[in-house]
């Protein structure tokens, strides 16, 4: 029974269970929602206020920001050689409350108060505002587990923003530390360096941030350095995530295999020759019906922006009209 | 008549156990938090071992996966073992003081934590913080308040 958990089926099981104990779950952590309520609710009319005048102005400061990003991503993508305007990135998110009741007191694990219901698969990123926060594990009707980022069994692929150089951020088992274990002693890393998502693994696209690094210990005698980063996402205070969506036609949209697996490691993120890459793509055709023609092909470099220019017309005369209400 | 009168008992007991299992508390408090379910188990294995025995353990176990850990039985392999141990032995633990039946309670939790360790380790989920085993100590600590309470639910005329 336990071996079986390898296979698919028993999710199906773990679907129904946690359609079971949902409502268990949330009458336990009733009384603190009851509280939670109660507290804003006879909040003061001052401290709304002030409150209102504090994100009012933290609003203004990130559309003045965020219209320079926009005027950078423009120019990056002309530079990159892309015409037009990238799709963005994300397509779709979603708030989702987290529920609150332990689940394991050794992993760290939140419940979140979305399900397939709302259209949440395993895999999916949550974030919240300041950083990454995890990924859903199992998915129930109405709730899903997520794992967050300073998990022990979470590994997350990450990469240094000064740098770019690559690795993997591993949790270290409590809310406020993650590990960086595969470093060689001679990185260069250094206290208060930025590590953001790779946009390996499949899971997240690149960029996010993720977490600053706090603790830099380099040994001679040691192969790799003991490195320590503090996650950016408020994972032991928050009560709100978000769960976003992706667009896979987005160039910086995660790489993920066709059955939607985690891909750490996986064979189709390495560069691969030319031909059997575009025969892998034809074998996908009835996915796909703007598949890239195998006869542009002929440089290794060309095939890559070629398919893009070829292909961005067509999803941006469609997303367009669907873009523009929203 | 008195198992079905036990089994009433015994689910309301677990359905309390289960709660204090999922309350949220203090990150401290956390980690010394005894298996409520698996004490539950224990009390009633000894208690009434027809009534329940290793079924309770089992549902009790599967409930527990539902909710934790990360394969699916689990728990309900390890409690079912736990409640098999307690409804054999129960005469001979049943009639000793509290003191040692604490110790007992402590060995057979520490057998329980081993169970789940062996199954965390094969099915790739280990998990080696000397953390886990302090559960075991604090749930022998609290074995006779929670004995004392259990036995409550079950004869609350006497």
């Amino acid at each position: 029974m336990i071996l079986d958990q390898r296979f698919d089926w028993l999710e199906r099981a773990h679907y129904v269970m946690q359609a079971a104990t949902y409502p268990i779950e949330r009458a336990v952590s009733s009384p603190i929602a009851a509280w939670r309520w109660a507290q804003t609710s006879f909040a003061t009319r001052d401290s709304l206020e002030a409150e209102n005048q504090r994100l009012r102005n933290r609003l203004r400061d990130l559309e003045v920001r965020s219209m320079r990003y926009d005027a950078l991503a423009q120019q990056n993508a002309a530079l990159i050689g892309l015409r037009g305007a990238l799709p963005p990135v994300a397509s779709r998110w979603l708030p989702a409350d987290i529920v609150n009741i332990q689940l394991d007191s050794l992993r760290q694990r939140v419940l979140i108060d979305r399900g397939s219901v709302n259209g949440v698969a395993a895999g999916q990123a949550v974030l919240d505002d300041h950083g990454v926060v995890g990924q859903t594990m199992h998915v129930g009707p109405w709730s899903a587990e997520v794992i967050l980022i300073t998990d022990p069994e979470h590994a997350l692929p990450v990469e240094i923003a000064r740098t770019g150089l690559r690795t993997i951020a591993v949790g270290a088992g409590d809310s406020t530390s993650l590990a960086l274990p595969y470093l060689p002693a001679n990185a260069d890393i250094r206290v208060g360096d930025v590590l953001v998502t790779s946009g390996l693994g499949g899971v997240f696209p690149p960029g996010y941030p993720v977490a600053k690094v706090t603790e830099v210990h380099k040994d001679a005698v040691q192969p790799l350095a003991h490195v320590r980063a503090a996650p950016f996402a408020q994972l032991d205070t928050d009560s709100e995530v978000m769960l976003i969506w992706f667009r896979h036609d987005s160039p910086a949209a995660p790489l993920k295999e066709r059955h939607g697996q985690l891909t750490a490691g996986n064979r189709s993120i390495q560069p691969l020759p030319v031909p059997a890459r575009a025969k892998q793509q034809s074998s996908e055709t009835p996915r796909k019906p703007e598949a890239p023609p195998a006869k542009k092909t002929t440089k290794p470099a060309a095939p890559v922006p070629a398919k893009k220019t070829e292909r961005l017309p067509k999803p941006e005369r469609t997303s367009k009209p669907a873009g523009a209400p929203t | 008549m008195s198992a079905s009168s036990a089994r009433i008992a015994m689910l309301k007991t677990v359905v309390g156990a289960l709660v204090l299992t999922l309350l949220p508390l203090p990150s401290w408090l956390e980690i010394i938090r005894p298996g409520f379910l698996a004490l539950t188990v224990l009390y009633w294995s000894i208690a009434a071992p027809r009534a329940g025995g290793i079924t309770l353990g089992w549902i009790c176990g599967l409930l527990l996966d539902a909710f934790e850990g990360p394969v699916l039985g689990e728990h309900a392999l390890a409690l079912a073992f736990l409640a098999y141990i307690a409804v054999r032995e129960h005469q001979r633990i049943r009639s000793k003081p509290i003191f040692q039946q604490s110790l007992i309670v402590f060995a057979a939790l520490v057998f329980y934590e081993v169970v789940l360790f062996a199954i965390d380790g094969w099915s790739g989920h280990a998990l080696t913080t000397p953390l886990r085993w302090l559960p075991t100590l604090t749930g022998a600590l609290i074995w006779p308040a929670a004995a004392a309470i259990l036995a409550r639910s079950y004869h609350p005329s006497t």
